[in-house]
């Protein structure tokens, strides 16, 4: 929750920098205009948070760097509607709203000591990103780490400048996967949950987090389940509709749980309590 | 300070003027064949011959307000570059609303333990509250949808209100509530109120005894949650509504809400609407994905949340104040009470290991 007393205020923010990540995906780097409110600015990896295009109102991101790099704070657009169109027409210098963070963030505590598994489909790599960087940056803290991205296309792979590095550095096992053949692709082809079963990694004191389409949640898990993970060894995050971002609009409720305060971070075990309704 | 004041009938028009005069004064005013809150005329009586055709709930929490407004200003510095301003809009002012009936007062302790919780503190809907008054006028008798007695209530609640007028004869006894609203009985068009208090005792008896025998709706929110897979049922429950969304713009505790901007040049507002839970598009994702797709999970969701998810969030309170207007104003004929006794039936019965001993 945003320190401001009023919780629908943004902070006032500049974009610092974008990135074209796919034709259309694009990231976005914000600095908080008021240097106190940036200075004390605190998030947890998973957090998400309301990004504003003034005139064209708020929608939910996850701040995608870590919070171990507070240079800037981080989200990707993939445009899909009036709020996501006006942000990608946004630049350098422009100013937006940030009301963050929000909601909860991924169990990295208990996760210390323990294997990580990140598997993430299209924009779903986004929060898995700060996660990912948050580990690499604390890497003793873990043990292995395995990352599996996939894209439909080369093309809709986001955050493509740093594929080299994680994909040389040797604390980190990346797989790159794309649904079908495309020219000049040298890493994987199929889809998620089929090279998951191939790459077959152990559960036993092992934690999978998951994010990316329904569909390949859906089979993602499916496959975890074949491996051997328990529910309580795979984490996802929830993609709903919010709008208010505290609890109270009422659009992002499962049952009793509202996705933008509860969530949107869940394990398995925590999404086979509440009602089926996903 | 007295905390009962008889107010005659006759001089109704003159308290009112009275309050007008210190506040702004929402009454219940005819328009065409409906009953609405809006502004106090002195030159017309408000219409008070029945409970208002939509409730009282958006004198505090408004179908549209204006959460902040922002302009876009060219940078003095560098005028190729734009700055945005932003303004807090805060309601002010002090209102007093007469003549909301029990059932709509008690509306807003829903919202209460929602917008002004330790956890969440909605600065507009809690502004609004603490500087609105509630002069409730107690129902005579049941009307033919009422259930407020249902859900914990009654004809003469006085839960949300600062003043309950308890009809007698000649007028009212008017029983102060909250300090605010003994203030407002301070007044020398008010006498002593003791000799009416046992009339108004039994007034009250009158009102209750007009309302059928309310349903025990202890179980409603494990039987909910047990028919929620259930889809047959809800296609059953649902296949009436045409998801017109009357239930919930005309319901005292829905508030549901939406944000949006709204521009005008270089400048605008962002603005908090009423939303509605029936329509397709409230859950419908930027993906194309939407977890509630026809209008039997969505009146599932409506119905859970009022009797089943919202008493597990606060204390086994029921998230409905049992005024009927759902029923009353639904072109369909949807009735919440049918549906909630049939999930009750229909869980015992498939606990029981059958399926037919559903009442709707």
């Amino acid at each position: 929750m945003s320190c401001s007393v009023n919780p629908y205020l943004p902070d006032m923010a500049t974009i610092l920098e974008t990135v074209q990540e796919t034709p259309n995906i694009k990231t976005f780097r914000v600095r908080l205009d008021n240097p106190d409110r940036m200075a004390a600015f605190r998030f947890q990896p998973g957090q998400v948070g309301q990004l504003t295009s003034f005139g064209a109102g708020e929608s939910t991101f996850v701040i995608n760097s870590p919070p171990t790099r507070m240079d800037y704070l981080q989200f990707s657009v993939m445009r899909a509607g009036e709020v996501t169109s006006s942000l990608h027409g946004l630049k350098a210098g422009d100013k937006v709203g940030v009301r963050a963070p929000l909601g909860n963030h991924f169990p990295y505590e208990s996760m210390k000591g323990k294997d990580v598994v990140f598997i993430g489909g299209g924009i779903g790599m986004a929060p898995l990103r700060t996660l990912l960087l948050f580990m690499l940056d604390n890497r003793k803290d873990y043990g292995s780490i395995s990352l599996l991205y996939g894209a439909r296309s080369p093309e809709d792979m986001a955050f493509r400048d740093e594929l080299p590095e994680w994909l040389s550095r040797k604390d980190l096992n990346t797989v790159l996967t794309i649904d079908r053949e495309a020219p000049g692709w040298e890493h994987r082809v199929g889809l998620i949950p089929n090279v998951l079963r191939e790459m077959a990694p152990k559960a036993e004191n092992c934690v999978a987090i998951t994010c990316g389409p329904p569909i390949m949640i859906k089979f993602t898990l499916q496959a975890l389940k074949e491996l051997g993970f328990a529910d309580d060894q795979i984490v996802t995050t929830l993609e709903k509709r919010m709008k208010c971002g505290v609890g109270l609009c009422g659009r992002c409720n499962i049952g009793g749980k509202y996705v933008c305060v509860d969530g949107p971070v869940f394990t398995y075990a925590q999404l086979k309590e509440l009602p089926n309704e996903l | 300070m007295e905390s009962s004041r008889y107010l005659p009938e006759a001089s109704l028009d003159a308290w009112l003027g009275e309050l007008a005069s210190s506040h702004e004064l929402i009454v219940p005013r005819r328009e065409g064949d409906a009953i609405v809150f809006g502004p106090y005329d002195p030159a017309v009586s408000p219409d008070i011959s029945r409970d208002a055709t939509a409730p009282p709930k958006s004198t505090v929490f408004p179908a549209c307000e204006e959460l902040m407004r922002y302009s876009s200003v060219k940078d003095a510095d560098d005028p190729s570059r734009t700055l945005v301003r932003m303004e807090e809009v805060m309601p002010s002012g002090s209102r007093v609303v007469f003549g909301a009936r029990p059932c709509g007062t008690r509306g807003f302790t829903v919202y209460d333990r929602v917008f002004d919780a330790p956890a969440m503190h909605d600065p507009y809907y809690v502004a609004r509250r603490q500087n609105t008054l509630f002069v409730t006028l107690a129902c005579s008798e049941a009307g033919s949808a009422c259930f407020c007695h249902w859900v914990g209530s009654g004809p003469a609640d006085a839960s949300g209100s600062d003043v309950l007028l308890v009809p007698v004869k000649g007028g009212w006894l008017a029983e102060g509530v909250s300090d605010k609203g003994r203030e407002l009985l301070d007044s020398p068009l008010l006498a002593p109120g003791d000799k009416y208090a046992g009339e108004a005792k039994a007034a009250k008896a009158k009102a209750m005894e007009s309302l059928e025998s309310a349903a025990d709706l202890k179980p409603a929110p494990e039987s909910l949650l047990a028919v929620f897979d259930d889809m047959e049922f809800w296609n059953r429950m649902s296949a009436k509504c045409i998801s017109c969304g009357a239930c919930t713009y005309l319901c005292p505790t829905c508030y549901c809400f939406n944000i949006t901007d709204e521009n005008k040049g270089m400048e605008g507002s962002r603005l908090r609407t009423w939303d509605n839970c029936m329509s397709f598009q409230f859950t419908l994702e930027a993906s194309g994905h939407n977890p509630r797709p026809t209008k039997a999970h969505r009146l599932k969701n409506r119905v859970g949340h009022k009797f089943s998810y919202y008493p597990g969030l606060h204390g086994g309170a029921i998230a409905c104040c049992g005024c009927g207007r759902c029923i009353k104003s639904c072109p369909a004929g949807v009735d919440i009470r049918q549906i909630v006794l049939a999930a009750m039936d229909r869980a015992k019965a498939t606990s029981q290991g059958n399926t037919t001993g559903e009442r709707a």
